[in-house]
């Protein structure tokens, strides 16, 4: 390796680097003030790009200068910045009182809608911007060529790092944001008018991610794909800083950047693992990221999100249950095919769903990557019946679990040290990492390609038979976890949500009793893996996607997190609800994202909780209750 | 007795559908006559289920679905489907969601409540072989049109799939059999990283090693797919001074891997050989920046003037007022290749159809297509050539149309892969 190859290779990542940074400082910013984990940061990342390929060709008609080139990328961002506070006043601002995830979910609602806007609007060809003008050429290096435009996006990176350091500190406004980012309650309390504050985040924010797409339309075109492969990215630069740190953020945008430079020559095939690897490595050594700060109000008391007062089943709500279990277990002798194989999905997500409510609901245990278990079971089965061992469906299903409980162990074991967001930053590095093993280790698990011949032993091959060994088996599970809800287990996991501290001080072992939830969780999600495996007779590496993560998530929050029963009910309805609109047209997205946020603003205790709360207004809350032993008042 | 009936079938057809017919009717008395009874009355429309990533795939899906549109009105203008009495044809389209769990599920329903004949479609190559599976294990037929992976015809191939577009081994020959009298050596190869762009890789090792004497790789970059750091992949690339360079990389990540390597000079005085480039649908997102001479695989729409497809492109901008890209082509030719294969079959029943699609010769637009019955590949070729530009449109130069039946893998590699 010779000298000049190592300076333009770092040259390389520097100018990878700061466009990174420009984009990841506007969603940490966002972050630190709000405290929404803001989706839609991709979404202004890649409205930011089209923009720019719309209004900078049209300058440039009049005059081909550099100047008018970067007129054009800032008018681009002040539309995206526009675009932001409409967001903010339109959505979010309704919002803010509402759990935390219910935001995340709002969001991600507002990705999918603006995927089908930009498909309307700019049609679905990659559009190729212009290339910045005086900034065609390359600069020679010792003896190497290296792009103008790269040499000056080098520069771009620590002058926004500037210029936000010089507003953070310099302004009122600067000022505001940093002290809603070490304690926005006591901002609030201190009488500032944190709507305006919020509106004027969310501006810079979105000004920021729409300046990082606008800088990039020489380098990249304008894509549909944008959005969702630069938000993984920003947010593992973000977490990597701390969350809330700008100059964090600046140097994780550097490690990660200058890492990926060097490291593609020694490992070709890393790019996609050496992020989420590193993000979990930090986060394992230094809990709250390079430069963050541990929250202020994580030792505070606060209202927890979640299964607060538990109830046991009245008898009319024991009968609607026993009614619908009923209705659901003669479908396959009423319904059509479909309607069989719709209800085994439904049966398997909810699986899922639940177990993942076992974690958020009632452990408080944030988790972005719960897929991961799906996944791992799911392989594990799939891998097991293809396989060399050509193992039979029973022995498979019983793996499952097992190596979902494994995997869940193992990450488990790190994930449970930490809590709040980076808790669920950590479950998402997880699950991408086993998402890109899968996806990229084409030897064992078939790549993209995944593994087909999953289905059934002979004896349960017909779609029917298989229904019932799917409710067999997910209704005893989910009756299972449902009955951990009421153990002292089942308490004591709440207790420590509620507060860790005190839950500790009277001796209990909070981490142990979080690994032990995750471990269950993820042995059940594994079997809602495999099962979900056999009912489409291949594995591949979709079911590991963050997608399939946030739908999981989707489905407890439809229901109501606050609810034991209610990610039954929000899995049914969410997935009626995509299958309803994926035949009818082409922009189901779209729909589906305007189905999600108005969940969130009709329901959002979920529709379980919007149903407790309505009979609790009519006064006829659930008749009292024997209360079982142990629960406090 | 079969062989022989199928060996005649490719020259003799008219007559081979009647014996057909008496074959499987002696064979299949029952299910014949199940047939007859349940089928519905003349006129009613032949359905077949479409499935495909409109959705996320819009850049190809869409006029794949326009030329599918177009063929299937021009096919029911002249009469429909003759061996089914003139029963018009009609495709009902479905968003596959784009992930093999959403796609098996929509198979179903299509199958089950739209009561199609079989189904077509889809775009990515994992949910093309979750659906052949699924086709597999529920009887039913699968018209793979696009995926490419070699898989869906090799290991993972069965009896109920048969699929039309050439696959990544077959595009891949068609490259090395245009570049392998250059006489390069030294390459470096350039990939997305994931089983479409390392069995691409592995295919070309393979064949250019076979065919150049000291063939050897002397870099290989596996960027993440639609995420590629082009920067720094471009000095890797440089850094191992090759001779040639293999380029598997396409959309988004294809331009700003072109751009970056022609500011750095990457390409010139180089052999760049790429797969796909020369489609409309990536080759046009390069504009300007087009490169000169990559050998590609692709489509000319404007330029190609055989088998009446200068009448195919004027139909098609006439109707939708675009041209048509590579998804059209093969969005055109697929309707045809389903009505011969039901003039041929004189039936709807899944057994007749299978029989019929083996061996099937259709004349399309890109010449005669004909069914391979061993691995159930179409002989549907590409375009290979150069790139250029023309003006300030990117094309392709120099190309010729190669017939997919001279880059088939190799029967005896067919059989052992699909141990039959």
């Amino acid at each position: 390796m010779d000298l000049s190859f190592v300076v333009i290779q770092a040259l390389s990542g520097l100018a990878s680097a700061s466009a990174l940074f420009v984009i990841a400082s506007g969603l940490t910013i966002v972050f630190g003030v709000t405290r929404i984990v803001n989706f839609a940061h991709g979404s202004f990342y890649m409205l930011g790009a089209y923009m720019a390929v719309t209004i900078v060709p049209w300058l440039l008609q009049f005059d081909r200068s550099p100047t008018l080139f970067f007129v054009g990328v800032i008018a681009s961002a002040m539309v995206v910045g526009i675009l932001g506070v409409i967001m903010e006043l339109v959505l979010l601002r309704r919002i803010y009182k509402v759990p935390e995830l219910f935001q995340l979910l709002a969001t991600f609602g507002v990705v999918l809608i603006v995927q089908d806007v930009v498909l309307k609007i700019w049609g679905p060809v990659d559009i190729t911007g212009p290339r910045a003008p005086g900034m065609r050429h390359g600069i020679e290096i010792l003896g190497q060529r290296f792009p103008a435009y790269e040499m000056f996006l080098i520069f771009v990176g620590p002058a926004v790092l500037g210029l936000l350091l010089l507003i953070m500190h310099k302004t009122r406004f600067g000022v505001l944001i940093r002290a809603a980012t070490q304690d926005r309650e006591m901002v609030g309390a201190l009488g500032v008018n944190q709507a305006m504050l919020f509106t004027g985040t969310l501006f810079l924010g979105a000004f920021l991610a729409g300046l990082g797409g606008a800088l990039q339309i020489p380098r990249l075109p304008a894509n549909t794909g944008m959005d969702l492969s630069i938000i993984t990215e920003a947010f593992v630069v973000t977490v990597i800083g701390g969350m809330g740190s700008v100059p964090g953020a600046f140097i994780a945008a550097l490690i990660i950047k200058m890492l990926e430079a060097f490291g593609i020559l020694i490992f070709p095939k890393i790019t996609l693992v050496l992020v989420f690897l590193l993000m979990a490595v930090v986060l394992v050594v230094k809990p709250w990221g390079l430069l963050g700060k541990p929250e202020v109000a994580s030792g505070r008391a606060v209202l927890p999100e979640g299964i607060l007062n538990l109830k046991a089943f009245t008898r009319t709500e024991a009968l609607v249950w026993i009614g619908l279990a009923a209705a659901l277990l003669l479908v396959p002798v009423f319904g059509d095919t479909y309607k069989v194989k719709v209800g085994i999905e439904i049966m398997v997500f909810a699986l899922a769903a639940f177990s993942l409510n076992l974690l958020i609901g009632n452990g408080g245990i944030v988790s972005f990557g719960h897929a991961a278990y799906f996944g791992v079971g799911a392989y594990a089965a799939g891998l097991l019946v293809t396989g060399p061992l050509k193992a039979p469906m029973e022995l498979a299903l019983v793996v499952a679990p097992v190596a979902g409980g494994l995997a869940a162990a193992l990450f488990g074991y790190f994930i449970v040290r930490l809590s709040g967001i980076y808790l669920a930053m950590l479950t998402l590095a997880f699950a991408q990492i086993t998402y890109a093993i899968c996806f990229q280790w084409v030897e064992v698990t078939g790549g993209d390609n995944g593994v087909v011949g999953v289905w059934p032993s002979r004896w349960a091959a017909s779609r029917e038979v298989y229904f019932y060994v799917v409710a067999a088996l997910s209704l005893t599970t989910i009756l299972a976890l449902r009955h951990l809800f009421y153990t002292p287990f089942g308490y004591t996991l709440r207790a420590a949500r509620d507060s860790a501290t005190r839950a500790d001080a009277i001796g209990i072992d909070v981490k142990t009793h979080r690994w032990l939830a995750f471990i269950v969780a993820g042995a059940a999600a594994g079997l809602a893996g495999a099962l979900y495996s056999f009912s489409k007779g291949s594995i591949d590496p979709t079911m590991i996607s963050i997608s399939m993560s946030i739908d999981f998530l989707m489905m407890i929050l439809t229901g109501g997190i606050q609810t034991v029963m209610g990610p039954l009910v929000g899995t049914a309805v969410f997935h009626s609800v995509k299958d309803f609109f994926m035949p009818l047209t082409d922009f189901w997205r779209f729909f589906l994202g305007v189905s999600i946020i108005a969940i969130v603003l009709i329901f959002p205790k979920g529709i379980v909780g919007a149903i407790d709360s309505l009979r609790e207004r009519m006064g006829r809350g659930p008749a009292p209750q024997p209360k079982p032993a142990g629960e406090a008042a | 007795m079969a062989p022989a009936i199928r060996i005649q079938g490719r020259f003799v057809m008219p007559k081979l559908d009647l014996s057909r017919r008496t074959m499987v009717g002696g064979l299949a008395a029952t299910g014949i006559a199940l047939s007859s009874r349940t089928a519905p009355a003349q006129g009613a429309p032949v359905r077949i289920g479409e499935l495909n990533s409109y959705s996320r795939m819009a850049a190809f899906a869409v006029p794949y679905r326009n030329g599918m549109q177009l063929a299937v009105e021009q096919i029911n203008a002249a009469g429909g489907l003759a061996g089914l009495g003139g029963r018009p044809l009609e495709i009902i389209y479905r968003d596959d969601g784009s992930t093999p769990g959403d796609a098996v599920r929509v198979a179903e329903e299509l199958v089950t409540r739209e009561n199609v004949t079989f189904i077509a479609g889809a775009f990515l190559s994992n949910v093309g072989l979750a659906l052949a599976d699924f086709a597999n294990q529920k009887k039913v037929l699968y018209l793979a049109t696009e995926p490419l992976t070699d898989a869906l015809t090799m290991g993972s191939g069965n009896p109920y799939t048969f699929r039309v577009r050439p696959g990544t081994y077959m595009q891949t020959k068609m490259l090395v059999d245009a570049a392998k009298d250059k006489g390069v050596k030294r390459w470096a190869v350039v990939a997305p990283n994931y089983e479409y762009g390392q069995s691409a890789v592995a295919a070309f090792k393979r064949l250019m090693g076979a065919a150049v004497p000291g063939f050897e790789v002397v870099a290989e970059q596996f960027p993440a797919l639609g995420r590629v750091d082009a920067g720094a992949t471009v000095g890797a690339l440089a850094q191992s001074r090759p001779d040639g360079i293999f380029n598997v990389l396409f959309g988004a990540d294809l331009t700003a891997f072109v751009r970056e390597g022609n500011t750095r000079g990457l390409f010139e005085r180089r052999t760049v050989v790429s797969l796909l480039t020369g489609e409309p649908e990536y080759l046009l997102p390069l504009g300007d920046e087009t490169p000169d001479g990559w050998i590609v695989t692709g489509y000319p729409p404007e330029q190609v003037t055989t088998h009446g497809h200068p009448a195919f492109v004027t139909a098609y901008k006439a109707k939708f007022n675009d041209t048509p890209r590579l998804g059209s082509v093969l969005g055109y030719v697929v309707p045809f290749m389903i009505r011969d294969m039901f003039n041929k079959a004189k039936s709807t029943e899944t057994p007749a159809m299978m029989e019929a699609f083996k061996g099937l010769t259709t004349q399309t637009i890109c010449g005669p297509v004909t069914m391979r019955a061993v691995d159930q590949q179409s002989t549907l070729g590409a375009w290979v050539g150069e790139t250029t530009l023309q003006g300030k449109l990117p094309t392709m130069k120099n190309f010729r149309y190669v017939d997919g039946a001279d880059v088939m893998f190799p029967e005896a590699e067919v059989r052992a892969a699909r141990k039959i």
